[in-house]
């Protein structure tokens, strides 16, 4: 603390330990994946050696290449954006009314409505997916009363397992929280005097809403969203289990690259533009958020 | 020597210099303040001396020896943070214990420590509590508690009393004299209330901008404030400037905007000054219904209308004494023991005025409106050049 | 404004149903008489009788118990340095490598740890998954160590060390008393957490290991059956209890969660 010169033992002796970790067994196999989706898959699976019998390196980019020659691939990529859109906005709608009344709701009150919130995604992820196959279940009372409707009208019964309705519906299930808490963080700072004012202006309950509290929570619903979007995007074991047939999203296809087809370089591939496409589709909410915001309080 | 020599000492926060250029030397014993308005300094002065900053330049030392190369801990200087700083997870006796343990104090001898150093602050009885259990005041005590417990040579205090209400802020300060009185130990104590620092020092460093403005006694920074700065941060006090016009021995008048011509003893060491202020203190002032109103009334319109069309309203009126001003009230400010009655002259500048309300029967003497006369002995208001 | 007060009431019990009546509904049937989980029959703990002579399962559980008890231990010691580095020094690579496992799908680790082991000729198994916990549980310890720290007076650290305790003594006898309940919290977080993974075990465990999640996996791929509910009820009530302990130990703590 006094001296302000100087190599910094503490510093080193304190970061150390964990960076090496991180550097050892995050860092660097991130990095050799990177590289393995630019190599020759093996014969057998896995790669191909990287100096190949003639000397000269095995780097290319046909793994990529493969991206563009089929549209499968760009249906499969398609269809997990826009499951993971439409995760979003269901969350949102669910979320925003939730988070409204705990932010609403007398303090003492908020801190165990936000624990009831959060408390059942703590639990196993495979459990949650598990309790929507028994409600979804095709001897389950849910299926049972909705094909007995169906059949007074004459339609033949649905499957609800085993579908994308299925998929949606657990999406939105696992993912939840991750909009009420950003959204509830955003609208427990509202100055409630601003709906006040806007009242005494002659605003109704329905222009309070969309003139002002909807406005100032963009943060909140824009964090929600890269929150929602990021996992949903990159899920596997939902549309694994819930699934139906047609119901392979990306997260899928990379895991049938890795563990069935064996094909490393394009697995690598697939996992290198999930990653890149979440991020950038959530920093690009971010960044729009941003200056959401920043209008909104200009406005 | 001095106990705590602090010679030259600049600290900089990029283009920020938050301490420039101080030199001061604190005596053994002394109750030393350090006196001055919010960011000017003091807290880093401070941190400077119990080592948890580094000035960029001058160094200090302590009885002779240069502290530089000295972390806070092997420093014999123990500060009472604003914050009081206590150890939340440690008894009141824990916390106290703690620098004994550190300084290695064999484990037996460290309870009589302890119980002493409560004794000392009026806490017997407090040890077994947690921090959280005791009231500010009690805290506070705590705190001072602890870093008395090893005797170290200077205790550096930052604000200890700021969190505190009036009325135990004023019992804690008559303790504080006490104390230091008892343990005689040098406190330098940080503070920007200037009350405070009249009740308690020895002797005051006023600051300003990382700078020392005034060095001296509490009764000299009231009464002969060296600078404008210091004549205003002390107290209330009227300005008054003006160009020298005449100078008649020690006596020197000064033209000021809107009042005329006033008269001031010049300040030691500055018998030529061109230009001056008289730092004249409120109470200082005689108020007075003005006699030429009260034997001639004047109506609702004549009030405040200058007399004889003359807009000087400062006279000698043949007494060499004292300064006259006449002028009316324009407002005034009842305070319960004393009232402030700010007087506007006929050009224009206000000068305040306070006047004790002792006299049985009445709160105020005079109204908004009333016209009045002040005047001052030509030596009530001290003299600064420039 | 009062319709508008029962509108939103009725729209969170709504939200609140569809977050608990899933749950619910596992529990519930783990208790019934029968195979199918379809309709309530009468009342039994068959399941979990039979739960306790399934080898499998038990061999699945002890793997699990003993991978969340090595990865918190490491991750919270290791996790426990980051916080205290993140929050003392101006850090610029040690941040992002402790925050982006957290930020990115878990899918990408999960392949980029199998490709690593593998390469390397290291074998999938116990020990190549409690090495994955341990790297994506770090950062949900510095999370939780730094904001402990954040919300600790740093007058205290000075105070002790004007009272003449070395930095050493300082942080052993002031910073780590007053950041213990965040670094079990840490640490009971990194244990469920590392209990509960299936993405990344998935990808790392190899052939031949198996952990709770896991044998759930290989469980419900083939068919629904109350052995799982009895199983998903015991593991549920693990979690609960270890969540609320470290929740209050850190209230901040449940505003963070992973999948
Ligand atoms: N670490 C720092 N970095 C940058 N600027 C600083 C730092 N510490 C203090 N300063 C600046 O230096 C100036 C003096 O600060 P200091 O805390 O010494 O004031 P002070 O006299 O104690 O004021 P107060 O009465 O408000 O406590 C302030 O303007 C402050 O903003
Ligand atoms: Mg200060």
């Amino acid at each position: 603390m006094a001296a302000r010169a100087g190599v910094n033992w503490g510093k080193w002796a304190v970061s150390g330990p964990p960076l090496a970790y991180l550097i050892v067994f995050f860092a660097a196999p991130t990095l050799i994946m990177a590289l393995a989706s630019f190599r020759t898959p093996g014969d057998f699976g896995g790669l191909a050696p990287l100096v190949a019998p003639d000397g000269t390196l095995d780097l290319n980019l046909e793994s990529y290449a493969r991206l563009a020659e089929s549209t499968a691939y760009a249906e499969v990529f398609l269809k997990s954006v826009i499951f993971a859109i439409v995760t979003t906005v269901a969350c949102l709608v669910l979320a925003y009314p939730l988070a409204t009344l705990i932010a609403q709701s007398p303090r003492k009150y908020r801190d165990l409505l936000l624990l009831l919130v959060i408390l059942p995604f703590w639990s196993n992820f495979l459990i949650r997916i598990y309790a929507w196959m028994i409600i979804l279940g095709p001897n389950a009372a849910l299926a049972r009363g909705l094909n007995g409707v169906l059949a007074l009208f004459g339609v033949e019964p649905v499957p609800l397992l085993f579908s994308s309705f299925a998929v949606l519906v657990c999406l939105v299930y696992v993912h939840l929280p991750f909009m009420v808490l950003p959204l509830y963080a955003n609208l427990e700072k509202h100055d409630r005097a601003l709906l006040d004012a806007a009242q005494d202006l002659g605003a109704n309950a329905w222009q309070r809403f969309w003139r002002i509290t909807f406005p100032l929570s963009l943060p909140g619903v824009y964090a929600g969203a890269a929150l929602v979007f990021i996992p949903a995007l990159g899920i596997f074991a939902i549309p694994d289990i819930l699934g139906g047939p047609n119901d392979t999203l990306i997260g899928n296809l990379i895991k049938q690259q890795f563990l069935e087809t064996r094909d490393w370089p394009f697995g690598s591939v697939l996992s290198i533009v999930l990653t890149v496409a979440a991020l950038a589709l959530a920093g690009l909410a971010a960044w729009i958020g941003r200056r959401g915001s920043a209008g909104a309080a200009r406005a | 020597m001095a106990l705590l020599d602090i010679q030259g000492v600049t600290r900089r926060f990029g283009d920020f210099t938050a301490v420039d250029r101080v030199s001061l030397a604190i005596e053994a014993g002394e109750f030393f303040t350090l006196l001055g308005p919010s960011g000017c300094g003091k807290t880093t002065l401070l941190r400077m001396i119990a080592g948890f900053d580094v000035p960029d330049e001058g160094r200090i030392d302590l009885d002779g020896a240069d502290l530089a190369d000295r972390p806070p801990e092997r420093r014999p200087v123990r500060t009472v943070f604003q914050s009081y700083a206590l150890f939340p997870h440690m008894t009141v006796e824990g916390n106290i214990a703690f620098p004994l343990q550190m300084a290695r104090v064999p484990p037996a001898e460290i309870p009589a420590k302890v119980a002493e150093a409560l004794e000392d602050v009026r806490l017997s009885g407090f040890g077994r509590r947690m921090p959280q259990e005791l009231s500010g005041g009690q805290r506070q005590r705590v705190a001072i508690a602890r870093a008395l417990v090893t005797h170290p040579r200077v205790l550096l205090l930052d604000e200890p009393l700021a969190a505190l209400d009036a009325k135990l802020r004023e019992e804690m300060q008559i303790e504080l004299i006490n104390l230091q009185r008892e343990v005689d130990i040098t406190f330098v104590y940080v503070t920007h209330d200037q009350t405070e620092a009249l009740a308690l020092s020895h002797r005051i460093a006023v600051m300003n901008h990382g700078r020392v403005e005034q060095l001296d006694e509490p009764s000299r920074i009231y009464g002969a404030p060296a600078t404008r700065f210091v004549a205003d941060f002390i107290g209330q006090c009227n300005l008054l400037s003006g160009p020298v016009v005449a100078r008649d021995g020690g006596i020197l008048t000064f033209d000021v905007p809107g009042v005329g011509a006033v008269r001031a003893t010049a300040a030691e060491g500055q018998p030529d000054a061109r230009h001056g202020t008289v730092a004249l203190r409120p109470e200082k002032i005689r108020l007075v219904a003005d006699p030429s109103e009260a034997a001639a009334p004047a109506g609702p319109h004549g009030r405040g209308a200058p007399h004889g069309g003359e807009a000087r309203a400062a006279s000698f009126g043949g007494d060499p004494t004292h300064n006259h001003v006449r002028g009316h009230v324009a407002d005034l400010l009842y305070m319960g023991d004393v009232t402030v009655y700010r007087v506007e002259t006929p050009g224009g500048a206000r000068i305040e005025a306070l006047l004790a309300n002792s006299q049985s029967g009445r709160a105020k003497f005079f109204e908004v409106g009333d016209a009045v006369e002040m005047s001052w002995a030509v030596d009530a208001g001290h003299t600064i050049a420039g | 404004m009062r319709k508008g007060r029962a509108a939103l009431w009725a729209a969170a019990i709504v939200a609140y149903l569809f977050l608990y009546l899933p749950l619910a509904i596992v529990v519930v049937y783990s208790f019934n008489d029968s195979r199918l989980n379809a309709e309530w029959v009468g009342f039994t703990l068959d399941w979990y009788r039979k739960l306790a002579g399934n080898d499998e399962m038990i061999s699945a559980a002890i793997n699990s118990l003993a991978i969340a008890l090595v990865a918190s231990l490491v991750s919270t010691a290791l996790g426990t340095m980051a916080g205290v580095a993140m929050h003392r020094y101006r850090l610029r690579l040690l941040p992002v490598l402790v925050l982006t496992p957290i930020a990115v799908p878990e899918i990408l680790m999960g392949v980029a740890l199998l490709i690593f082991f593998v390469l390397l000729n290291f074998t999938l198994g116990l020990v190549s998954v409690a090495l994955a916990h341990i790297a994506f549980c770090i950062g949900f310890v510095a999370i939780v160590v730094r904001a402990r720290l954040a919300g600790m007076d740093e007058s205290l650290i000075e105070a002790a060390r004007d009272c003449g305790a070395t930095p050493w003594q300082a942080f052993r006898r002031i910073t780590l008393p007053l950041i213990m309940p965040g670094v079990i919290a840490g640490a009971l977080m990194a244990f469920t957490l590392s209990i509960d993974d299936f993405v990344i075990t998935f990808f790392t465990a190899g052939a031949g290991t198996v952990t709770l999640p896991l044998q759930i996996y290989s469980m419900i791929k083939i068919a629904v059956t109350p052995e799982v509910n009895a199983v998903s009820t015991l593991l549920m009530l693990l979690t609960l209890v270890l969540i609320l302990v470290a929740a209050r130990l850190s209230p901040s703590l449940l505003r963070t969660r992973p999948d």
